[in-house]
C-alpha cells in the first residue's frame, strides 16, 4: 500500500517536471522570438553605416557608437528642417501629459456621478458615452476638423489635446465608473451622514481609493495618446505635430541614402516613454487598498 | 436627544412596495428595535430615517422637527452599518475624527473626543491602524466609535452584531446596553435576532413584508402576541400552535387536548376568550409557549388554571437549566420545557400540566390573536 502510494507520487511527479519544462521552453522560445526585432533595432541603431552595408541583420555592432542616437535627436533632416525628432518629441510630451491627466481626472468625476450620485436618466447617459468607444476615428475626422477650426484650435497643440480629451472620456469614464459600482454605497452613505458633501466625499473616500484604477487609466490613456498617429497627422502640421508624425517623415524624407541606424534609433526614442509609464507605474498597481472597509 | 414619530410612512422601489403605511412613536431616551425577517424592510425603514433613501410618501420627525425632507448630514443622526462602511484609506483615529472635521469642531476638542471615546469602547491601542488590519469585534468597535464621537439627537445602529461570533456577540450586546444606559441618547436598533430585541429594548417593532405586525414593549409583545407571526417569531423555542375543532362538553364550549393515547382533556373556551359562543364548532389554534407546560406536580392539583394530560413522550433535548421534550397533542408536534431532573426517557409517559393562563387563540385563516 506504502509502495504503491510512493510510486504513484514518483510518477505523477516526473509528469509534472516533464509539463513545467515543456511550459517554459515555449515561453522562452516565444519571448525570444518577439524580443528580436526589439534586439535588431538596439543592434542597427549603434552600428556605423560601413557597419550595416557590410555586416548582416542579426550580426553584433563591431563598433558601438551613438552617432546615430544623436543625430536621430537634434540634426536629421524631416522634410525641410534639419533639427532631428526632439521639438516633436516635446510636442508629444505638451499633448500627452495635460491630455491624460486632465482625461483622466474627468473620467474620475464621471465615473464617481455614474456609480454613487445616479440621477433620472444617468444609465442612458453613460450608455450614450459608452457609443464613444466603439466609434472608429476616421468618421469624425472632418466634423471635428471643422470645429477645432471654428474655435480657432486647428493646427494647434491645445486643440489635439482637446480631441484626445473628448476621445479619452469614453474609456477614462468607463474604467472609473466600473471601479467605483464595486465601492459599496454604504461607504458614502457613511460620509454622507458625517457631513460631507459631494466634493469631500469624492476628494476624501473615493480618490484615494483608486490609485488602482488610475494606474489602469493612465497606462491606457498615455498609450493611446503618445502613439496616435491618425489625429496627429490630420489635425497638426509642421511645428506642432506629434512625434510619431516626425518619426513617419523622417523615415520618409528621402534626401540621400536611407539611413537605417538614425531611423532605428528614432524609432526607439519615440517608444520609450510608453516602455517607461509601464515600468514605473506597475510598480504602483497595488490591488485590494479597499480591503478591510467593510466585513465579509 | 429627541423623540422620533414616524407617520404614515410608506416606500417604493419601482413599482414594488416595500414599506406599506408604516407609524412608530418613541419618546426621547428610548431604545426602539427593529426586528423581523431578512428583507422585510427594516433597512429601508432606518435609512429613510437617516435621509439615505428619499420617501415616497408619510412624514418623519425628530423632536419637533419634520426631517422628511431634509438631507441626511442636516438631520443631526449618526449610524453604524450593517457592514460598518470604515473608510479603508483612513486610520481609525481619521475615521472616528472625519464626522468631526467635516463638521469643523475646532481641533483640541476633537482630540478630546477621540481619546474618550476611544477609552469607552477599549480601542486606544488600534487608533494608529488602517480597517484592514483590525478582526471583526474591533471594526465593529471602531463604527461604533465613529458615531459615539458626534453628540446627535439620535443613534441608528443596522445589525451591528450580526457577522460576530457568539461570544463576542452577547458581549457587545450588553455593552451596548450599558452604553445606552450611560448615554441616554435616543437609538433606532435594528436586528433579525429575537433575543437581541428582547434584551435590549425599551421598544420592540416587529416587521414582516413590509408591514409593522406589532408595536410595544417587550413583554407586552411575549404576552399578548396580535399574531401568530409575532407569537412565533418571538421567543425561543417558539410558541406551541395546537390547532382543534371546538367542541360542546358537560354543556359548555371547551377546546379539546387529545394526547392520541386515550387520553384527553378539555379546556373550557370562556377561560380563553371573551366571546366564547362565537367559535361554536370552528377550528382555532391555541397558542402555548413550552415553558407553560410543565411536568404535572401535586402543587397543581387546586390550580384551576392547569391541565393535566398525560402524554408519550416521543424525544427530548436536554439543553442545561431546562429539558426540551417533545408529545403529539391533536396529532401536531408540540415542545414542552421541563425540568431536567422531571423528564422522563423516550417511549415512557409523563403527565404535563398545561397552564391556561397565558394561553391564547388564534384564528387559522387570518392568523390573527381572537380575544
Ligand atoms: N434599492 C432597492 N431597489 C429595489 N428594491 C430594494 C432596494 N433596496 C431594498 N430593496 C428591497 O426591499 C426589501 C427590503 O429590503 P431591506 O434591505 O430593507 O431588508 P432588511 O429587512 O434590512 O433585510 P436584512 O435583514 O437581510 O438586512 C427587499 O425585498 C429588497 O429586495
Ligand atoms: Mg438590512
Amino acid at each position: 500500500m506504502g509502495n504503491y502510494s510512493l510510486s504513484q507520487g514518483n510518477h505523477k511527479s516526473v509528469a509534472m517536471i516533464f509539463f513545467r519544462t515543456a511550459i517554459y521552453v515555449i515561453l522562452i522560445i516565444t519571448a525570444i522570438y518577439f524580443l528580436i526585432p526589439l534586439l535588431i533595432m538596439i543592434f542597427t541603431s549603434l552600428k556605423s553605416m560601413d557597419d550595416i552595408r557590410t555586416g548582416n541583420l542579426i550580426s553584433l555592432p563591431r563598433e558601438i557608437s551613438f552617432d546615430a542616437w544623436k543625430s536621430a535627436w537634434d540634426s536629421s533632416c524631416i522634410g525641410v528642417t534639419c533639427e532631428g525628432i526632439k521639438g516633436y518629441f516635446w510636442n508629444s510630451m505638451k499633448i500627452t501629459v495635460p491630455a491624460v491627466l486632465i482625461s483622466t481626472f474627468i473620467g474620475a468625476a464621471n465615473g464617481y456621478v455614474f456609480s454613487k450620485w445616479k440621477f433620472r436618466g444617468s444609465e442612458v447617459l453613460f450608455s450614450i458615452l459608452l457609443l464613444g468607444c466603439f466609434i472608429p476615428f476616421q468618421i469624425i475626422l472632418l466634423p471635428m476638423a471643422k470645429m477645432l477650426g471654428t474655435i480657432g484650435l486647428a493646427q494647434t497643440i491645445q486643440g489635439l489635446i482637446l480631441v484626445h480629451i473628448i476621445y479619452g472620456l469614453a474609456f477614462t469614464t468607463l474604467f472609473f465608473r466600473n471601479f467605483y459600482v464595486t465601492i459599496p454605497q454604504d461607504l458614502v452613505n457613511a460620509a454622507k451622514i458625517d457631513g460631507a458633501g459631494f466634493f469631500r466625499i469624492f476628494f476624501k473616500i473615493m480618490l484615494p481609493v483608486s490609485i488602482p484604477i488610475f494606474v489602469v487609466c493612465i497606462i491606457w490613456q498615455t498609450t493611446q495618446i503618445w502613439n496616435d498617429f491618425l489625429f496627429g497627422v490630420v489635425f497638426s502640421s509642421g511645428e506642432t505635430q506629434p512625434v510619431t508624425v516626425a518619426l513617419n517623415n523622417l523615415v520618409n524624407t528621402s534626401t540621400g541614402v536611407k539611413k537605417y541606424n538614425v531611423d532605428m534609433a528614432a524609432a526607439i526614442i519615440a517608444a520609450l516613454p510608453t516602455l517607461a509609464v509601464y515600468i514605473i507605474a506597475g510598480k504602483y498597481f497595488l490591488r485590494g487598498l479597499t480591503a478591510g472597509s467593510v466585513k465579509g | 436627544m429627541a423623540s422620533l414619530t414616524i407617520e404614515n410612512v410608506k416606500k417604493q422601489f419601482g413599482t414594488v412596495e416595500v414599506l406599506k403605511d408604516i407609524s412608530i412613536d418613541i419618546a426621547h431616551g428610548e431604545f426602539l428595535v427593529l426586528v423581523g425577517p431578512s428583507g422585510c424592510g427594516k433597512s429601508t425603514l432606518l435609512n429613510l430615517i437617516a435621509g439615505l433613501e428619499t420617501i415616497s410618501s408619510g412624514t418623519i420627525k425628530i423632536g419637533d422637527r419634520d426631517v422628511t425632507s431634509i438631507a441626511p448630514k442636516d438631520r443631526d443622526i449618526a449610524m453604524v452599518f450593517q457592514s460598518y462602511a470604515l473608510y479603508p484609506n483612513m486610520n481609525v483615529r481619521k475615521n472616528i475624527s472625519f464626522g468631526l472635521e467635516t463638521r469643523k469642531i475646532p481641533k483640541p476638542q476633537i482630540e478630546q473626543q477621540v481619546t474618550k471615546v476611544a477609552a469607552m469602547l477599549q480601542i486606544e491601542s488600534l487608533l494608529d491602524r488602517k480597517p484592514a488590519q483590525l478582526s471583526g469585534g474591533q471594526r465593529q468597535r471602531v463604527a461604533m466609535g465613529r458615531a459615539l464621537a458626534r453628540d446627535p439627537s439620535i443613534f441608528l445602529f443596522d445589525e451591528p452584531l450580526s457577522n460576530l461570533d457568539a461570544k463576542l456577540r452577547v458581549e457587545m450586546r450588553a455593552e451596548i446596553k450599558m452604553l445606552h444606559q450611560k448615554v441616554g441618547t435616543t437609538i433606532v436598533y435594528v436586528t433579525h435576532d429575537q433575543i437581541e430585541a428582547m434584551t435590549l429594548a425599551d421598544r420592540i417593532a416587529i416587521m414582516k413584508d413590509g408591514v409593522l405586525e406589532q408595536f410595544g414593549m417587550p413583554r407586552e409583545i411575549y404576552n399578548n402576541p396580535a399574531s401568530m407571526f409575532v407569537a412565533g417569531f418571538i421567543g425561543s423555542p417558539s410558541m406551541n400552535f395546537i390547532s382543534g375543532e371546538i367542541i360542546e362538553h358537560d354543556g359548555e364550549l371547551q377546546f379539546p387536548l387529545d394526547a392520541q393515547n386515550g387520553e384527553r382533556c378539555h379546556m373550557p373556551l370562556k377561560d380563553l376568550c371573551v366571546n366564547p359562543h362565537t367559535l361554536a364548532k370552528r377550528t382555532v389554534v391555541l397558542g402555548i409557549r413550552p415553558e407553560q407546560i410543565s411536568a404535572f406536580s401535586s402543587t397543581d392539583q387546586g390550580n384551576s388554571s392547569v391541565y393535566k394530560l398525560t402524554c408519550p413522550v416521543q424525544i427530548t433535548e436536554p439543553t442545561g437549566p431546562d429539558t426540551l421534550v417533545f408529545v403529539q397533542i391533536n396529532n401536531q408536534k408540540t415542545t414542552c420545557r421541563i425540568h431536567p431532573d422531571k423528564a422522563v426517557l423516550p417511549g415512557e409517559s409523563m403527565a404535563l400540566g398545561f397552564d391556561l393562563s397565558k394561553a391564547i387563540l388564534f384564528d387559522p385563516k387570518t392568523e390573527k390573536r381572537i380575544h
